[in-house]
C-alpha cells in the first residue's frame, strides 16, 4: 500500500471518529448545557462522514488498486495526489473551524475562509479526477 | 478494468466533479451571498454525491472484482448491468433535474423508479457471482 493511501485511509479514520463525537454531541445539545454554536455543525457533521470518511477512503483505495499507468510511472503524478490529499483535507478542516465562526459573526472574515475551503475541495475533487482518469482503462499489459 | 466498469467509473467521477462545482457553490455562498437561488440545487448536489458518485462507483468496481466464472462469460449475465447504468443515470437526472426544476413529486418519484430498478437488474446480474472460494 502506497503512502498517500496510508495517509488517506488513516485520515479517514480519523475523520470518522470525529464525525461519531461530534453526532454525540450534537444529540445531547438539547439535554446538557453544551455551547450554543454547537448547532452550527450539524452540516460539518454530514461532510465529515461524506467528504472526510467515504470520499477520501475512496480517493486512497483508487490511487492503491486501480490498473497502473505504466510500469515507469504507475501511479500518475505522486505530487497531484498529495496535492488532492492536502486540499481535501485542508478545504474540511477550515470548513469545520469556519463554518460555526461564520454563523456566530456572519459578515465578517470567516465568510472568506469558508470560501477558500469551497475552492480547496474543489481543487482536490479536481485534481483527483485528473490523476485517476488515465488508470480508468485495461490492465496493464506493457505495451 | 472491463469496459462496462470504465463506463460506470467515469460517469461517476462526472457526478463527483458534478456534485462538488454544486457543492463550492454552496458553501462559498454561506460565507459570501452569491445569489439566494442557489440553494434550489442543494438536491442535485445530494443525488449527485450519494447515487452519482458513491452508488455508481461501486457498482462499477463491484462489476470488475467480483469472482468471476471459469468459464465464458466470465461475469455472467452482463445485459443486466448494462441495463442498471442506463437506469440508474436515467434516474439520477430525473431526480436532480425534477427537485431543481421543480417538474413535480411525479417526475422524483419516477427517477427513484427508475433506480430502484437499476439496483434490482444490477443485484440479478451480481447475484451469481457472489460466492465463496469454493464456488
Amino acid at each position: 500500500m502506497p503512502p498517500l493511501t496510508r495517509w488517506h485511509i488513516k485520515t479517514a479514520f480519523i475523520s470518522l471518529a470525529a464525525a461519531m463525537t461530534l453526532g454525540v454531541a450534537l444529540a445531547l445539545a438539547p439535554v446538557l448545557p453544551l455551547p450554543g454554536w454547537l448547532v452550527y455543525l450539524s452540516p460539518a457533521f454530514f461532510h465529515l462522514i461524506m467528504v472526510g470518511w467515504v470520499t477520501q477512503m475512496i480517493f486512497g483505495v483508487i490511487f492503491w488498486m486501480f490498473p497502473i499507468v505504466s510500469r515507469a510511472r504507475p501511479r500518475g503524478s505522486e505530487r497531484l495526489g498529495w496535492a488532492t490529499y492536502v486540499l481535501l483535507n485542508g478545504g474540511l478542516l477550515l470548513r469545520v473551524v469556519a463554518e460555526p465562526a461564520n454563523s456566530v459573526a456572519p459578515g465578517g472574515g470567516w465568510g472568506w475562509v469558508l470560501v477558500a475551503s469551497a475552492l480547496m475541495q474543489w481543487l482536490a475533487a479536481v485534481a483527483f479526477v485528473v490523476n485517476a482518469w488515465p488508470r480508468v482503462k485495461e490492465k496493464y499489459r506493457g505495451e | 478494468m472491463p469496459r462496462l466498469s470504465q463506463w460506470y467509473v467515469k460517469l461517476s467521477f462526472g457526478y463527483l466533479l458534478a456534485g462538488f462545482t454544486v457543492g463550492a457553490l454552496l458553501l462559498a455562498n454561506k460565507g459570501r451571498p452569491l445569489h439566494p437561488a442557489l440553494w434550489s440545487l442543494l438536491p442535485a448536489h445530494i443525488e449527485w454525491l450519494l447515487l452519482g458518485w458513491v452508488a455508481q462507483l461501486t457498482l462499477g468496481v463491484a462489476f470488475w472484482i467480483l469472482p468471476r466464472f471459469w468459464q465464458a462469460p466470465r461475469r455472467g449475465r452482463t445485459t443486466g448491468a448494462v441495463v442498471a447504468i442506463v437506469l440508474l443515470n436515467a434516474g439520477i437526472l430525473l431526480v436532480s433535474l425534477g427537485a431543481v426544476l421543480g417538474l413535480g413529486a411525479w417526475a422524483v418519484a419516477a427517477g427513484r423508479l427508475l433506480e430502484i430498478g437499476a439496483a434490482a437488474s444490477f443485484a440479478h446480474a451480481a447475484w451469481p457471482r457472489i460466492v465463496g472460494r469454493a464456488g
